[in-house]
């Protein structure tokens, strides 16, 4: 009577997990050289950033917090990178920070032409923002499995979760930034003849680029949050310290990590915004 | 003169279902009814209209009457569902993609309420954008660019960023921006709308000051009447997306259309916003300084007159003949019988301003423009005809 009748359950896990093996079998090719690109670009990324000299990196986070804001802005957020190197957690911010900026990099190539798309056809931008809802709103969790179903444990999972988890806020602020440019401003293009292209590269782009950036900044939010959970499937780096400190109970490495994550982050969002800002201000 | 832009039948409805409001528009149902009935929103209903070249052609109305929506179809950024608009002979409505992009660059260009600069560029790079869509040097642009800051008045400013400039001169750079690309017709939809009052007097000022200049057909968009009479060699009255009348602004006076004009010219004080040249006489016998004597003789006493007006070779005006004079000479030349103490007004001068020169001449005053070319000429009778 209070039960919900049997007869009516109907589950969808077994046709997915059917479908995923079948992708598994069948596309095994298509996700090798995904995997095999993913890890070349990281191991390019780290590459990158391992040339660059651990004082390097401070010098640049203190010039970009003075430019951008001032002074103490400056010395607080190098402060806040030098502390990360005290709790010798470096190396791993840096695994971590090559994880999140692989996922921006992925999510700009990626959702900036969708979110254009997504301004440009009606048809698009009906199918797409009810699917950006639903990611938006499906729990961090959830984008784990798939990711090491297709591409088991290690940090290509974690690449594709992170990105995957990113992207849509990035989509959906080009869409924004694209359709409320101001209509005359559309106009004016248009009647000095202005060709489909011209329209988007000189004008809507560069007037939709300060909310295009601030969704890079959120884009990097999410995947600051994300390449966190996403040590649960073999990513290294801060994330998974903190997992490690879970493991084993040890509370202050647990916070240490911990507050190493938070440094990072208002370190990125710090000088995100402020590129933000900057570009606001010239509107 | 010729018709640069003729408008034939041209009917617009906003919105999908455009075949509807044409029918209902058909049976004679004007275009509140049809909104009521329907939602969908008319904003031209089937208006006729030549504008001359080189002509300022004002269009009036109150905001809502389709003034803007009319303006638009003439460089396509708004599709006409029905009727024609052409230019020089050629209907644009039936341009392609190519077509239109072509007009829009060369021929056609715009001015707008809100200015419409790009925020991202530099007061130069904007006024340069309408040739950098065609792809012309940068040398070459910005050559261009910096002759038509330097006709607004905006020297100095071109490194400038329009956040950096106040309305006025913002839409100095808007105006600069579409003389750039030299075309032929100039849009201007409500340009001086948004500006102060003081600041607006000056731009009216300015563009009439400009027209002696360029020679371009333009196209004015206002809600008011003071100032459309004030600027426009012709005006078109609009309400409810059609032409309530059209004529020179002394026209409304005479004989206004209907109640609706009456009222809407009712506070406009006539001798301070009619020009000169909307009353001015266009049709005179002009002669030439290497004129043979006997012609002009000849053609002043066929036009009934005791004297004209010479230009000497470059079209300039030089000074009068009179007839009497030209009988006494045995000359046949005429270069030493030209009288250089002539009258004239400027041709943007306001009939309030002009009441002492007309009535001090014993002439016709010439009226001429910046460049010193005649326009028309101009007697006490015709100011006080036109006044009456």
């Amino acid at each position: 009577m209070f039960e919900f009748p049997e007869s009516l359950q109907f589950g969808i896990s077994e046709p997915i997990d059917r479908a995923v093996k079948w992708m598994l079998v069948n596309w095994d090719g298509f996700f090798d050289g995904i995997s095999n690109f993913v890890l070349m670009v990281f191991d390019a990324v780290q590459g990158a950033l391992g040339i660059l000299p651990w004082w390097l990196i401070l010098i640049g986070i203190f010039f970009a917090g003075y430019k951008l804001y001032n002074l103490r802005t400056g010395i607080t957020l190098t402060l806040m990178l030098f502390a990360i190197g005290l709790f010798g957690l470096w190396d791993l911010m840096i695994y971590t920070l090559v994880i999140v900026i692989i996922s921006v990099l992925v999510s700009v190539v990626l959702g900036i032409p969708m979110g254009i798309l997504m301004a440009k056809f009606e048809i698009i931008k009906k199918i797409s923002l009810p699917l950006l809802d639903a990611m938006q709103t499906m729990p961090s969790f959830v984008y784990l499995l798939p990711a090491v179903m297709f591409f088991g444990f290690g940090k290509v999972p974690a690449v594709i979760a992170t990105t995957t988890y990113a992207i849509p806020p990035l989509i959906r602020l080009t869409y924004l930034g694209i359709s409320s440019v101001d209509t005359e401003i559309i106009e004016a293009g248009k009647s000095f003849g202005s060709t489909a292209k011209q329209m988007l590269l000189k004008i809507e782009l560069p007037q939709a680029l300060s909310t295009i950036m601030t969704g890079v900044n959120q884009t990097t939010m999410m995947a600051m949050a994300m390449v966190v959970i996403s040590s649960m499937i073999g990513a290294e780096g801060i994330g998974g310290q903190v997992l490690i400190a879970i493991r084993r109970l040890e509370v202050g490495s647990g916070f240490q990590a911990g507050l190493a994550i938070v440094f990072l982050a208002i370190v990125l969002d710090r000088v995100l915004q402020g590129v933000a800002n900057k570009l606001k201000e010239t509107e | 003169m010729a018709n640069k832009i003729e408008i034939k039948d041209l009917t617009l409805v906003f919105g999908k279902k455009k075949e509807i409001a044409l029918e209902m528009l058909d049976q004679g149902k004007t275009i509140q009814e049809i909104r009521e009935e329907t939602g969908i929103a008319i904003g031209v209903n089937n208006i006729n209209l030549d504008i001359e070249e080189g002509e300022l052609f004002v269009i009036v109305g109150l905001s809502g009457s389709g003034k803007s929506s009319l303006i638009r179809c003439l460089n396509m950024l708004n599709k006409p569902t029905k009727g024609k608009v052409l230019i020089d002979g050629e209907n644009i409505c039936e341009y392609d993609k190519k077509q239109l992009i072509e007009i829009r660059r060369k021929k056609i260009s715009m001015v707008f309420q809100h200015f419409g600069l790009l925020n991202h560029r530099s007061v130069l790079k904007n006024v340069e954008y309408g040739l950098e869509v065609q792809g012309i040097k940068e040398a070459e642009r910005k050559e261009k660019a910096l002759k038509s800051i330097e006709l607004v008045g905006l020297s100095g400013w071109e490194n400038y960023f329009p956040r950096q400039l106040s309305g006025g001169m913002k839409q100095r750079v808007g105006l600069a921006r579409a003389l750039t690309n030299d075309a032929e017709i100039l849009l201007m939809d409500e340009p001086f709308s948004a500006l102060d009052p003081l600041i607006r007097k000056d731009m009216q000022a300015d563009l009439l000051g400009m027209t002696d200049y360029i020679d371009k057909t333009i196209i004015f968009i206002t809600h008011d009447m003071n100032e459309a009479f004030r600027l426009g060699d012709r005006a078109a009255l609009m309400k409810d997306g059609k032409i309530v009348q059209v004529g020179k602004p002394a026209e409304f006076f005479e004989n206004p259309a209907n109640e609706y004009v009456e009222r809407f010219i009712e506070d406009v004080d006539k001798s301070r916003i009619l020009r000169v040249k909307t009353v001015m006489r266009k049709n005179m016998y002009l002669a030439k300084v290497s004129d043979n004597r006997e012609t002009v003789i000849k053609n002043i006493e066929s036009n009934d007159r005791g004297y004209c007006y010479v230009n000497d070779e470059n079209n300039k005006l030089l000074g009068f003949v009179e007839l009497e004079k030209l009988k006494d000479s045995e000359d046949d030349n005429i270069s030493k019988l030209v009288d250089k103490n002539y009258e004239e007004i400027n041709r943007n001068a306001f009939l309030s301003e002009i009441w002492t020169k007309l009535d001090e001449s014993a002439y016709d005053v010439a009226v001429t423009d910046k460049s010193n070319r005649i326009r028309g000429i101009i007697s006490y009778a015709d100011a006080v005809a036109a006044l009456s």
